[in-house]
């Protein structure tokens, strides 16, 4: 590894050539322990006198609890404790402290936590579940954010008696100014289906008491500080006296960003029966006790001048929160972001109503609500470019901000390569040709599609959409930091203990890359330990696409001041100035002829054994140049922001409703590729979730309840449905990244959907503001619109207006058929095809 | 399990050992390897046949051990992930998934390797769109499967790894 395509580190350029691992391919270090089946997940954990819980969920969505009798539960040979809320004292949590572990007098979803038990088998613990009697009161449900703001509604919390429970408001500039100076002005509800995290590896704990009293947690959580401190208070321990270890994580995505009732429940259960308690979720489970993404309705407005420079946009977004309040509740906060800021906009206002409904709740999910958010937005920019006679490129490169600007919610753009993401990925996607050549055209016989003996009804279109998202973490804590402990050993081994989680990102081996390098040493030297808070400093956790960024940058403080300790002992031992010397694959070298001076072994023994008895032990704590937002939510919330496009190349089948992806160009820009292997995998991984956003997830709701708890129903992307993928980086070299690296996890998924969406209005002249594009929702809109127009007619039209697109349809008619049907309008309802 | 009376025995050879022992009679061969054997690398991600993680080798054939009852393997030979390399030396499929990048949380890796391994057994030069289909039971969330088929695609080209 890394003796190929060796370039120079731009940052420390040294005249003699040391190879650097930075940009390279490296494959993750924990890798071999997962291609093995080695990895130990806490599914394949088992403690000595173990053992198993299992909680009873409500099943239903809005009830009174009336009694719960487990008399026969708790008289199963094998059950060892049985508890509900009368059992253990009701701490309320979450972000809008509106969540119990156990639920006392009412549910409020169907995943309510009622009652839960512990057993010698997990048969045993099924079997007593079965065995506990409820009785509920039933109360009338709010399916919808419709129902919950209707006059009268039933109200959920009795706390919150419009069932809103947040509200936020944002504005900059003028917006009547802003609509005064427009030419073309756009107007369009969009809105956003409720999908789920689908971690492969389902969630679970195991929580286990010491003699004092001192509890270690085998825990997922990608948030392990603020973790042991939120749970703490909900089960009466000091924090002090929680210890988290986190084993491999079978996956993330924000579903681990809360506490969810499941882990204290399993602390009780431990604590009542004075042994190791296991938890782990089923499938089932796992679909109905787990968050979701928001489902949201966004009401977007927004205008350009004729020359296409945006003037302004009015945003009112509602988000169904479900029965219950997470972080997920802040998403809105991030959406914000783009809506300010995705391009130059003088004029904005945004107003969110967080509304309960009786649903399952949602959480943080890769982007943050910036999916949503980007949806709409680049939904309605293509729409502005058609009232425009604009092409989509040409109207985002007009408006596309340059390196040093400020926007308008006061964020600090160093670096920007948001134009040059949108040449790239239109030049490589071969933009100017395949829109005036193929768009709305049957597709080409040579090429590969699924209708290949059908080929007139396939029509082929081109679409794109571009990103705005943090770079560098948001500082929405008051600290967005992480620290690291690093320890050299007497043979140049290292240990690095980041407070940084990995949860298959590869976060881990970026960081050993970064200290390797710094240090001269070979990347099989470091060990990294991520996973346990007795041992690792402290960290804010794994989301907001932070952690290269912020882990690496406080690697790489660590580990330069070891490089200097190691310098200048070198420099003592050799007789040369420090200057003079640099560390390369295990060596002190001569830096201006590079000849091999001696191991840097043998310069850390020669530190602790000689005369100084010092040890080679480096610690930082590393926060980043960001503020907090103020009260108008403004503010540079991170050192550095991500930008990226992606052009979706696409096939409609006019007659079944089925789109193919066939091609996704992206270019993103990432400050600087640490991992190449890495990267494109955070890519491609994103692109998938972001295509199954768009085209088959959703999971399904009818008065609360989930109807598709499966994935035999809850479709997901697989081998066959992943297209062609030409990736791009734009290297900005960000100077607050480490060797100038923004973050890039969440970045990739967010601007697929929309990116499909235009490809598909390109190919039809259908503008689909609903998502999923489900084969039986799009057969049903063109049906719709043939109905409302005659082919020739529209044909002529779109000719008339010398638009891009060949196949629009007048504005009149695309209107009409972008009107969902009544009752369409909340995401997760039941009407959805 | 003391409320389950009865069990049932059932032979077969795991990875090359034969093992005997008294399973209950609804136990699937995935639980007889996880919770019996202690092979844990066999994965359970639905218990419904939906998502491969459980995959391993009946008989030379790929199948998800979560549909399967362990006395249905009475005689019958299974191949585990753990069964594939030897000593710390990497099987060609599990050093193809290393070098390619192929595993990112890892969770559906062992089924992966498994069910490529089938493929592979059968049909040593698959075509790409062959690697797809024979690999469309296994979902992965993590990835978005291109470093997976570019591994497999590696292997079957002989190892001819690019990462």
């Amino acid at each position: 590894m890394g003796e190929s395509a060796v370039q120079p580190d731009v940052r420390s350029p040294s005249p003699t050539q040391v190879p650097t691992l930075i940009g390279q391919r490296i494959p993750k270090l924990d890798a071999p322990e997962k291609a093995t089946g080695l990895a130990r997940y806490v599914e394949d954990m088992k403690l000595p006198r173990m053992l198993y819980g299992k909680i009873l969920f409500a099943g239903r969505p809005h009830a009174r609890i009336q009694n719960i009798d487990t008399a026969a539960a708790k008289a199963l040979p094998g059950v060892r404790a049985v508890i509900t809320a009368a059992d253990i004292k009701l701490v309320p949590f979450g972000f809008g402290r509106d969540n119990t572990a156990l639920k006392k007098d009412k549910v409020t979803c169907v995943r309510d936590e009622v009652a839960a038990v512990a057993a010698d088998t997990p048969q045993i613990a099924a079997e007593a579940i079965k065995r506990i009697r409820v009785t509920y009161q039933d109360l009338p449900v709010v399916a919808s954010v419709a129902d919950a703001l209707a006059d009268g509604a039933p109200v959920i919390n009795p706390n919150v008696p419009d069932n809103t429970p947040f509200r936020y408001d944002y504005s900059h500039g003028d917006l009547e100014r802003g609509i005064g100076q427009s030419d073309v002005i756009v107007e369009e509800t969009y809105t956003l289906q409720r999908v789920a995290h689908c971690c492969l590896g389902t969630s679970g704990i195991i929580a286990d008491f010491d003699a004092t009293g001192r509890l270690t947690l085998y825990s997922l959580t990608q948030v392990p500080f603020l973790y042991k401190n939120d749970l703490a208070r909900v089960v009466g321990l000091p924090p002090e006296n929680i210890r988290v270890i986190q084993p491999p994580i079978g996956g993330g995505f924000g579903s681990k960003l809360d506490i969810h009732p499941f882990e204290p429940i399993c602390v009780f259960l431990a604590q009542k029966t004075s042994r190791p308690v296991r938890l782990v979720f089923s499938r089932q489970e796992e679909f109905l006790a787990m968050p979701t993404r928001q489902p949201m309705v966004i009401r977007l407005k927004s205008g350009a001048t004729k020359d296409g420079t945006f003037t302004f946009r009015d945003v009112h977004m509602t988000l169904d929160n479900g029965g219950h309040t997470s972080w997920g509740a802040t998403t809105p906060w991030i959406s914000m972001r783009t809506f300010s800021s995705l391009y130059r906009v003088p004029h904005v206002r945004q107003h969110v109503d967080v509304v309960y409904s009786n649903n399952i709740y949602a959480c943080a999910f890769r982007g943050y609500g910036n999916p949503q958010a980007t949806f709409a937005l680049e939904s309605q920019v293509d729409q502005l470019a058609t009232e425009l006679g604009m092409d989509p490129l040409e109207l985002r490169i007009k408006n596309a901000q340059e390196p040093g600007e400020t926007t308008g919610q006061g964020m600090i753009l160093g670096t920007c390569g948001l134009r040059e993401c949108l040449e790239t990925a239109a030049r490589n996607a071969g933009w100017q040709q395949k829109r005036s050549a193929l768009s709305g055209q049957p597709s080409a016989p040579n090429r590969q599609s699924s209708t290949v003996n059908r080929q007139s009804s396939v029509v082929h279109g081109i679409g794109m959409a571009s990103l705005f998202h943090v770079g560098g973490g948001a500082k929405i804590y008051r600290s967005d930091g992480c620290g690291t402990i690093l320890k050299v050993d007497d043979f140049g081994g290292v240990t690095v203990l980041t407070g940084s989680s990995e949860i298959g990102q590869g976060s881990e081996t970026a960081i050993a890359q970064i200290v390797a390098q710094e240090l001269g040493l070979p990347i099989k030297n470091i060990r990294v330990i991520n996973n346990d808070t007795d041992l690792t400093p402290w960290d804010v956790g794994v989301h907001a696409s932070r952690t290269v960024f912020m882990a690496g940058n406080s690697a790489l403080r660590a580990a330069g001041e070891a490089k200097r300790k190691i310098i200048n002992a070198a420099a003592v031992r050799l007789k040369r100035k420090p200057a003079e010397l640099v560390l390369s694959e295990g060596n002190v070298l001569d830096r201006a002829t590079g000849q091999r001076l001696e191991s840097i072994g043998k310069i850390i023994r020669g530190l602790h054994f000689g005369a100084r008895n010092e040890l080679v032990m480096t610690t930082d704590f590393y926060e980043p140049p960001s503020t907090a937002p103020d009260d108008k939510h403004m503010g540079n919330i991170s050192p550095c922001y991500a930008f990226g496009t992606h052009v979706a190349e696409v096939e409609v089948d006019l007659d079944l409703g089925v789109i193919k992806v066939l091609r996704i160009t992206a270019a993103h820009d990432v400050g600087r590729v640490i991992n190449r292997l890495g990267i494109e995998g955070q890519v491609e991984g994103g692109i998938a979730q972001g295509i199954g956003y768009c085209l088959t997830e959703e999971l399904k709701t009818e008065a609360g309840r989930i109807l598709n708890p499966s994935f035999t129903d809850y479709k997901l992307c697989t081998t066959t449905d992943l297209p062609e993928l030409n990736l791009s980086f734009v290297e900005t070299h960000d100077p607050a990244g480490p060797h100038g690296a923004k973050g890039i996890g969440e970045a990739p998924l967010i601007p697929v959907a929309p990116a499909i969406a235009n490809a598909v209005y390109n190919a039809t002249g259908i503008r689909f503001t609903e998502l999923p594009l489900t084969p039986e929702r799009v057969f049903t809109k063109l049906k719709e619109a043939r109905a409302n127009q005659e082919p020739s007619r529209a044909r002529k039209e779109a000719d008339k207006n010398d638009a891009p697109t060949r196949t629009q349809v007048p504005s009149r008619a695309r209107k009409e058929a972008d009107r969902d049907a009544p009752g369409t309008q909340q995401g997760g309802a039941a009407t959805h095809g | 399990m003391p409320h389950v009376a009865d069990t049932v025995e059932v032979a077969l050879v795991v990875n090359g050992e034969p093992v005997r022992r008294r399973v209950p009679p609804l136990a699937t061969l995935m639980d007889f390897l996880r919770d019996e054997l202690e092979l844990t690398g066999t994965k359970y991600g639905c218990g419904e046949g939906e998502c491969g993680a459980c995959s391993v080798l009946l008989d030379g054939k790929v199948v998800n051990s979560c549909l399967v009852l362990a006395l249905e393997c009475e005689g019958s030979k299974v191949l585990t992930v753990e069964g594939l390399n030897t000593g710390d030396e990497l099987h060609p499929i599990q050093k193809a998934f290393v070098d390619h990048g192929a595993i990112q949380c890892g969770f559906c890796t062992p089924g992966m390797i498994m069910a490529t391994y089938a493929l592979l057994q059968a049909n040593p030069s698959p075509t790409e769109h062959e690697i797809r289909r024979a690999l469309e039971g296994n979902l992965c969330r993590c990835t978005g499967y291109r470093k997976i088929i570019d591994a497999v695609l590696s292997v079957a080209r002989g190892g001819a790894a690019h990462g």
